[in-house]
């Protein structure tokens, strides 16, 4: 018998008592919600040790973004077709036409499209949408440029908008990388971004 | 003396790390009490993580072949492990067909509980541990204390000195942003160079078959975002049923845990990159027997966060290398006796049944009822402490007899007047670690 059916079996022969699936549907209800999420999900990301910007009338999303980060020498889009990515500042690359996942270590800036931002906690949702998801993890300093309308209070909304469905690579990312596994001192910047933006559109 | 309170008194003997210990600890969970505080719907929210869980682990062969089915048309390779020893030989196999020396891997639970990490050492793969902590501990050759802080007993100034020889830092900078950016730059080479990554999983979800982990550093989700092969092991208890189950796990995990809203990368793998190789190893390793046992399956339900252990008074001032089982505190206890109740039942005494731990618990884990069911077996495993049992016999033969109750309530304020050799000697085991009461004098109808 192969490992795959012998632990198949041992749990056929002890599952004893079976539990019904609850309903969530309460708890859902019921979950916290805001009456400012813009100004909510700010506070969340601050919290986070994160920021938000918010994209000014008539402003690009790429001035906006040299505004951010006006120092920033090589940056890597993750982004097709950025407004105003003529008026980023240095050395400009889109993803897919970096051979090697590892030729993007060095990079300043990483800009990504966050499909959801999730008030409650700061986190933003991304979807691998080119070849090295490496790009929403080596870079030094991220934006992700969030839609004001995708905000949601709570992780069971978000959950549930997702559904089902399936990108090759997903994460929800809330605010920098950060570590406090010296003597619980909080440290940014333990491996991946030191820095997190996000710019509300 | 149990072999815990020996460990303790040895953690004890450095009061000023024991204390900062307890402090630290206890900073965590008023942490986790803001956060919890916050969230009007918190205990709405554990009923539903303890009831998903139940439902869950009821339902295993169903949600596992959904998960494997839909693993596979992600392109994943799914095995199954029955033991540790499946586990390693199958992680082992991989690496070697692919010819991978460089390993790196991120925190797990599960490669603690299989040793893991000397088994690949052994057969010549150098195999990196991501989390700064763990590092840490790889590199003093030490063991976790804490399920989720764990090098949290190790000193700066310790951590100093070994980067000074490991990351090149300067002698005497002790500095926690200094000494976590080297280790980010040296770190970062491993990441780059590492021809496998493995990572554990949070959960693993049925309705999608991918998997789930959360950090806060980004190791697992870095380790994972570039080599050609991956691995994620998970016991069996990891299964969820769908992304909506996930709502409601990941609002409790950081929150409990660290008192976070939430960890910072909350990553979901589903497929191998392109032109490359995604295992999902599926262990039991003794998970599927427990289901049968009434009293102890809501083991079964624990999230790893670590909770029950910043809030448990014991742990707190013990340390996590006081318990024999690899994971301490409240869960580790009862993991550890389920594991193997002959070899771990010396921790069961390291709880004073405050029951702090099942009121953090964000799974509802009753870890405080079973650590008192398993006390009231260990006569039948013939390992009880005969003294403690003598006067447990005593206090029921007197609780039985209120004439002989009173009597000795009566007669007790004369052990205030008796010389102190005769109250604190070896027959009195009370007395070895506590002050004696003052007794008051009856209360006369």
């Amino acid at each position: 018998m192969d490992s795959r059916e012998y632990i198949l079996n041992s749990i056929r022969r002890h599952t004893t008592e079976r539990y019904d699936k609850p309903d969530l549907s309460p708890l859902e209800a019921e979950a916290i919600t805001y009456d400012d999420p813009v100004a909510q999900f700010t506070a969340a990301m601050k919290q986070q040790g994160g920021r938000v910007v918010l994209l000014q009338p008539g402003q690009t999303v790429g001035a906006a973004i040299a505004a951010a980060f006006p120092d920033a020498r090589r940056t890597v889009l993750a982004v097709r077709d950025l407004p105003g990515a003529d008026e980023l500042p240095g050395e400009v690359t889109f993803a897919d036409d970096i051979p090697e996942a590892r030729d993007i270590n060095g990079a300043d800036l990483g800009v990504a499209e966050g499909l959801m931002g999730v008030c409650e906690n700061g986190a933003v949702w991304i979807e691998q949408s080119v070849k090295h998801r490496a790009v929403y993890l080596l870079p030094e300093a991220l934006v992700f440029i969030v839609r004001r309308d995708a905000l949601v209070n709570n992780m069971h909304e978000a959950y549930n908008r997702l559904g089902d469905r399936a990108p090759h690579f997903g994460a929800f990312i809330s605010g920098p990388s950060k570590t406090a596994d010296i003597e619980q001192a909080l440290v940014f910047g333990a491996h991946g971004a030191r820095d997190v933006t996000v710019l509300l559109v | 003396m149990s072999r815990h309170a020996q460990l303790a008194a040895k953690f004890q003997s450095n009061k000023a790390q024991a204390a900062w210990h307890d402090e630290t600890l206890w900073m965590v969970r008023e942490k986790r009490d803001r956060m919890s505080e916050a969230v009007p719907e918190w205990e709405h929210l554990r009923d539903a993580a303890s009831a998903l869980k139940l439902y869950s682990n009821s339902h295993l062969e169903e949600l596992l072949l959904q998960f494997e089915e839909n693993a596979k048309k992600n392109g994943a390779i799914v095995h199954w492990a029955k033991d540790d020893k499946e586990y390693r030989q199958i992680i082992l196999d991989i690496l070697q067909r692919h010819g991978v020396h460089h390993f790196i891997k991120s925190k797990s639970m599960l490669s603690e509980e299989c040793e893991l990490d000397p088994f690949l050492l052994k057969h010549d793969i150098d195999v990196v541990e991501s989390d700064l902590g763990e590092r840490i501990l790889q590199l003093m050759g030490k063991r976790p204390s804490h399920i989720v802080m764990p090098a949290i007993h190790i000193k700066k100034e310790e951590i100093g000195e070994l980067f000074v020889h490991e990351m090149g830092t300067e002698p005497g900078n002790n500095d926690q942003t200094y000494l976590t950016h080297a280790a980010r730059r040296n770190l970062r080479q491993k990441f780059l160079n590492a021809e496998a990554a493995m990572t554990g999983a949070n959960f693993a979800v049925a309705s999608t078959g991918e998997c789930v982990v959360c950090t806060n550093e980004g190791n697992a989700d870095l380790g994972m975002a570039m080599p050609k092969v991956q691995i994620t092991a998970f016991g069996i208890d990891k299964i969820v049923p769908d992304r909506r189950a996930l709502g409601v796990f990941t609002r409790l995990l950081a929150r409990s845990a660290t008192g976070q809203p939430s960890t910072t990368y909350t990553s979901h793998n589903r497929c191998p990159h392109p032109g490359g190789e995604y295992h999902i190893i599926i262990v039991d390793n003794g998970r599927s027997r427990l289901l049968a046992d009434p009293v102890h399956r809501r083991v079964l339900n624990c999230l790893r966060c670590g909770a029950c252990m910043n809030t448990c008074p014991v742990y707190r001032r013990s340390g996590g290398y006081s318990y024999s089982y690899f994971i301490p505190g409240p869960i580790g206890i009862n993991l550890g006796m389920l594991a193997d109740a002959h070899r771990y039942y010396d921790n069961v005494s390291a709880c004073s049944l405050c029951h702090s731990c099942q009121n953090v618990c964000p799974a509802k884990v009753d870890l405080a009822d079973q650590i008192y069911a398993w006390r009231q077996k260990l006569q039948r495993y013939g390992v009880a402490d005969s003294t403690k049992h003598a006067m447990s016999v005593g206090m029921q033969v007197l609780m039985e007899h209120p004439s002989w109750f009173n009597a000795a309530l009566r007669f007790a304020p004369l052990v205030n007047k008796m010389p102190r050799f005769l109250l604190y000697n070896k027959l009195n085991g009370w007395g070895k670690h506590h002050e004696m009461p003052k007794f008051k004098k009856p209360y006369k109808f």
